[in-house]
């Protein structure tokens, strides 16, 4: 079956995918978009976690028939996400967005991959950076999409907030120490206007 | 495999009807898992996601009708006052994202004994509202609703539409045990919910038998020492012997088996235990309301 949904801010259409397929799968498989990741297929672990109609949910939960015609943020758009919405405070107008070429090509560019500097990141993505909050990365992914919307949701937020709102996503290195404080940065910066 | 969209409940129905093996799906967060293991391939996925009226809910004179797609998140959020139970009940639901997705129709419809929402809709009150094609509407009262592991009432042409929760008229408590606070199926749950304008109280335990269940022995127990102490006028402290003597019979209307999750004694006692706080958290609260309303110190 053909799936047309919005990712990104951009239309699109994904041929040929079978009905049990998840969204998980159409992102990674079809549409090339590897930044949401496949690990647990059972909801566990979060780390699949992207935005659908502005909800985060686990897209290996979510059949790919389920989406057609709604609208899917994935942690390839993030950036341009959160830019949209601290600038204009959304996108209406449909001409913001990130281009499936550019998700499928996104990496941290700038002149310096480690500390961020020059790229254009969320600031959810550089908290994680400056706070030391990325181990193996493989969670990471998730987790930036659940704290960004949380962050959204709840500009400031306790500590036992932001436990509730990522306790879908599981860190395997046991990194949550230093997640919490790239967390309490963001948030910081969030409300200083960083 | 075939995936059905209907536009509506009725195309709903007759999509069901038509195809009496088609699985529905609403939030997925079961049926994706069984189709992602490979455990079943369905012949049609109904899809229920476009059928707007399953995510609404309505707060009657004495009941709530919720839609059977209402995301955990939204009951937490909108029907705390009104369904304690299912809201204490639907915020240990597994995480936010599941939250976000999972309904109540979803746990129903599983009729997995494990489910959370399951204590609270057996302490509560409630009657399931599933309809057919051919049949139209039936209601079926919860204690009927639950047929098996994993089994329930439902005729293959019919689909959960909603189930209607009685409004507390008094305190609700839930408890659940697991190894953590998020991602936990439960090792075993328990539901309490007092119902002062009856003068009765309503358990529900979850995990701990082949279905969810009620401990009605326990219920009798309880409603006749209340009844017989004057402990619903007087608002006394619940005597440790009966609120003991209720542990001990809501340990015993279990029937648990032993799994990866937890021995059957251990079950057995950790319903015990369960009963018995929620007993004295829920009691607690209705003598504080008392003391309140009253004016009394």
């Amino acid at each position: 079956m053909r799936v047309n949904f919005t990712v990104n801010g951009r239309p699109q259409e994904a041929d040929d995918v079978w009905e049990g397929e998840s969204l998980l799968y159409v992102l990674r498989e079809r549409l090339g978009l590897p930044g949401s990741k496949n690990a647990c297929e059972q909801g566990e672990c979060g780390s699949c976690t992207v935005r659908l109609d502005g909800v985060p949910v686990c897209s290996c939960l979510v059949a790919a028939g389920q989406v057609e015609g709604r609208e899917v943020v994935t942690v390839e758009g993030l950036a341009d996400y959160a830019k949209q919405r601290a600038e204009h405070g959304g996108c209406a107008s449909g001409a913001c967005g990130t281009s499936l070429q550019d998700a499928q090509q996104w990496a941290a560019k700038g002149q310096d991959s480690q500390t961020g500097e020059g790229t254009e990141l969320s600031p959810i993505q550089q908290a994680f950076i400056d706070a030391g909050a990325v181990q193996c990365g493989f969670c990471t992914p998730g987790l930036l999409v659940a704290a960004d919307e949380m962050l959204e949701r709840n500009p400031n937020p306790t500590d036992a907030d932001i436990r509730e709102a990522l306790s879908g996503n599981l860190c395997r290195c046991t990194g949550y120490e230093k997640i919490m404080d790239a967390v309490r940065l963001a948030a910081a910066r969030q409300s200083e206007g960083v | 495999m075939d995936f059905l969209r209907p536009a509506s409940w009725e195309e709903a129905l007759a999509a069901k009807a038509a195809h009496p093996t088609a699985v529905p799906i609403a939030g997925g967060t079961d049926v994706m898992v069984e189709i992602n293991f490979d455990h079943r391939r369905p012949e049609y996925l109904l899809d229920l996601n476009r059928i707007g009226d399953l995510y609404e809910w309505e707060v009657g004179e004495d009941s709530v009708r919720l839609g059977a797609s209402v995301p955990y998140t939204r009951i937490m959020e909108n029907l705390r006052a009104e369904l304690p139970g299912l809201a204490l009940a639907s915020h240990t639901v597994a995480s936010p994202q599941i939250r976000n997705r999972g309904g109540v129709g979803g746990n129903l419809g599983t009729a997995s004994p494990a489910g959370d929402a399951h204590p609270a809709l057996l302490a509560s009150g409630a009657e399931v509202e599933v309809e057919s094609a051919e049949r139209g509407t039936r209601l079926i009262p919860i204690d009927e609703f639950y047929k098996g592991v994993k089994r329930n009432a439902l005729q293959p042409d019919e689909l959960i539409r909603a189930v209607h929760v009685k409004k507390a008229d008094g305190p609700q408590q839930f408890s659940k045990v697991g190894t953590r606070n998020a991602m936990v199926i439960a090792v075993c749950a328990f539901g309490l919910a007092l119902h002062p304008e009856t003068r009765t109280v309503r358990t529900g335990i979850g995990s701990a038998a082949p279905t969810p269940v009620r401990a009605k022995a326990a219920e009798e127990f309880l409603n006749a020492a209340l009844e017989e102490g004057g402990f619903w006028d007087n608002g006394k402290i619940i005597t440790p012997s009966v609120a003991k003597q209720f542990a001990d019979l809501c340990s015993a209307a279990c029937n648990p088996i032993d799994d990866v999750r937890g021995t059957a004694s251990y079950r057995r006692h950790a319903v015990g235990v369960m009963a018995r706080r929620t007993l004295t958290w829920t009691w607690e609260s209705y003598r504080g309301a008392r003391r309140t309303t009253e004016g009394a110190a």
